[in-house]
């Protein structure tokens, strides 16, 4: 893997090349934005589990306000690729830079603490717990005065006004009783929740694993809506989707994994859907 | 792709989400069980207190409400830390155990050692906390299910207990007043009190408040909901079980001091099975054994209705055994009634 590390910028550049030369794209050159300055940008991350290579040598930027889709067969990489960006795991070699500066996450909470939200596949919503307590879950606000500083009395009250407030500001409208117990949700309104989890405190960046992979048709949609909602409030957004018709909707850019590189990075203006699925699986390429 | 952006009408869609919505009365019980599981227990409670008081006059005398309360003192104690604990999705089999130790030696180190009450009282609730940081240490670090570490525990505890106090009881009358003070008795209303039955219901208020305000309390319930979710909304979720036992040990400390007020004496053999009657309590009290859900005013409705059932039954003239007949059998339907609940989705 050392070895061959010098030599990966311009392969990506070489391999990108190839695909725009393939698919016969009218831009002359692929898709690098080296003007704007990346707020999340990964640099040639190794990763390796015992003899499998997970990550070979992958980079990826993320731009301010927009939504960049990382797609991939299985074990392509992607979610090894999400889970070092969000602290989940650490990378073996490579950087990780947060608006420009770089970071080191040990564990998910470092990752968050730096503004990284991430929404799991399995959603981490506690289904006991009410809309509003799951929004505050592991932040909880204290009431004013003695009684939260010394009784550490959560303010119930402040929390479900500011959840409220949340939601509405993410147009989530199917969420109007932030006191029900997320179990009685329906499986969109529960990734509304996580969602919105994400997007609340002031979050850089926010990572959606798959939010569509469980829900139907209609719920779908609210979720797309609900990431381009995000995206228009300026939080830029990584998705990682199996979905091409969902990624190729909302996404405005497309990285996509194959054999634990990147095999290229590409729009939905660019390339079409068949294109996409031609490079991930690697027939168009190689 | 551009059909799959156009939005469906947002009023179609809640008029379609109330289709979907369906309600018949059964379902709105249960919901409203399903958010407060302590209404079943209450309702059982109020209606045994209403047929055992038809079926014998004595049973509504103060005095027999008073012997109730004095009963069911120290297994409603040792609930509040087994309700914790069960929170979590764990169950702790040591409680009775840890107590009867902890009792031993808060009496051993007075009476034997001579060292003043409150010390004895304090080296109490270290064996209390110790034994918690134990099972704790054991659930979290070496991620045994806490049904097996207790089991363990349960064991190690009673050997412990013998080993040290030599199977000799202690009783209260060689004691400092302090440690059986929690049996004194006063008056309210023509009926009597004991301070251990005091104590038992400032913890119950005590820990309900800290479940239901703080942020640790939601922590314990969300980690018995799911400890990866817990996990992954940055919750320590080991430090919150580790906690929860700690707290749970120094709980069983004070059930230790009211056990000894209670009986008047410290005896290694007393109240080893009162790990299955707190978890009893508990689950009558509508707690799920899975974890994340019920409360800690349900367990202690749950204590009162295995004492009064016991009380009632054992006034009405019936066997002994048929008290335990009847126990098990609220089991049974306690856990059905939760199961029905949790059904409940959407």
């Amino acid at each position: 893997m050392n070895a061959n590390e010098p030599a990966e910028t311009a392969g990506d550049a070489h391999i990108d090349q190839a695909i725009g030369a393939f698919t016969g794209a009218a831009a002359p050159s692929p898709v690098i934005e080296d003007t704007r300055v990346p707020i999340l940008r990964a640099r040639r991350l190794v990763k390796t589990f015992g003899r499998v290579v997970g990550l070979d040598g992958v980079s990826l930027e993320l731009y301010p306000g927009e939504v960049l889709a990382v797609i991939g067969d299985n074990g392509a990489g992607k979610s090894t690729l999400i889970k070092c960006l969000t602290g989940a795991e650490i990378p073996d070699e490579g950087e990780i830079f947060l608006d420009e500066k770089p970071v080191h996450f040990k564990r998910p909470q470092d990752a968050r603490a730096a503004g990284i939200e991430t929404v799991y596949q399995n959603l981490a919503v506690s289904p006991a717990l009410d809309v509003a307590a799951n929004l505050f879950l592991g932040r909880e606000e204290r009431k004013k005065g003695v009684l939260g500083s010394v009784f550490r009395v959560v303010d119930q009250k402040g929390m479900r006004q500011k959840a409220k407030d949340e939601l509405k500001a993410l147009g989530i409208s199917t969420l109007q009783d932030v006191t029900v117990p997320v179990e009685n949700l329906s499986g969109g309104q529960r990734q509304a929740v996580a969602v919105a989890r994400a997007a609340a405190f002031g979050s850089k960046v926010v990572v959606l694993d798959e939010p569509t992979a469980a829900l139907g048709v209609r719920e779908s949609n609210q979720v797309l809506e609900l990431i381009r909602n995000l995206r228009d409030r300026g939080i830029p957004v990584i998705l990682i989707s199996h979905n091409m018709p969902h990624v190729f909707d909302v996404a405005d850019r497309i990285h996509i994994q194959r054999l634990g590189k990147r095999a290229a990075t590409i729009t939905p203006e660019s390339h079409s859907m068949t294109d996409a699925v031609a490079i991930m699986t690697g027939a168009a390429r190689a | 792709m551009s059909q799959h952006t156009t939005e469906p009408p947002t009023a179609a869609l809640d008029l379609a989400e109330e289709f979907l919505d369906r309600t018949t009365p059964l379902s709105r019980i249960r919901n409203t069980l399903h958010r407060y599981p302590a209404i079943s227990p209450a309702i059982v409670l109020v209606l045994s207190v209403i047929v055992f008081g038809l079926l014998n006059e004595r049973f509504l005398n103060p005095a027999n409400l008073s012997l109730i309360t004095q009963q069911v003192a120290v297994v409603g104690t040792l609930a509040v830390a087994q309700t914790l604990i069960i929170l979590t999705a764990g169950i702790d089999l040591s409680v009775g155990a840890v107590m009867v130790l902890s009792s031993m030696v808060i009496a051993q180190t007075t009476v034997q050692a001579g060292l003043p009450a409150v010390l004895g009282l304090f080296l109490g609730l270290v064996v209390g906390l110790g034994a918690g940081a134990l099972n704790g240490f054991l659930v979290t670090r070496l991620k045994l299910p806490p049904f097996i570490v207790t089991l363990g525990t349960l064991n190690i505890f009673v050997a412990l207990t013998l080993l040290y106090s030599g199977g000799a009881t202690v009783r209260g009358g060689e004691m400092p007043e302090l440690l059986t003070w929690t049996g004194a008795t006063f008056n309210v209303l023509g009926v009597n009190f004991t301070v251990g039955v005091v104590m038992m219901l400032l913890l119950y208020v005590v820990i309900a408040f800290i479940l239901a305000k703080t942020a640790w309390g939601r922590h314990v319930y969300a980690v018995g909901d799911d400890p990866e979710s817990a996990r992954l909304a940055g919750i320590r979720v080991n430090r919150v079980l580790m906690s929860v036992y700690l707290a749970a040990g120094a709980i069983l400390a004070i059930g230790a001091w009211i056990q000894i007020g209670r009986t008047n004496a410290a005896s290694p053999n007393a109240g080893v099975d009162l790990n299955l009657d707190s978890i009893t309590a508990v689950v009558i009290g509508g707690t799920s054994l899975f974890g994340g859900r019920g409360t800690v005013w349900g367990t202690l409705l749950g204590a009162l209705i295995v004492g009064v059932f016991r009380n009632g039954l054992s006034l009405a003239g019936l066997d002994v055994l048929w008290q335990t007949f009847a126990v098990g059998v609220l089991i049974i339907v306690a856990v059905s009634v939760d199961q029905w609940i949790r059904k409940v989705r959407k």
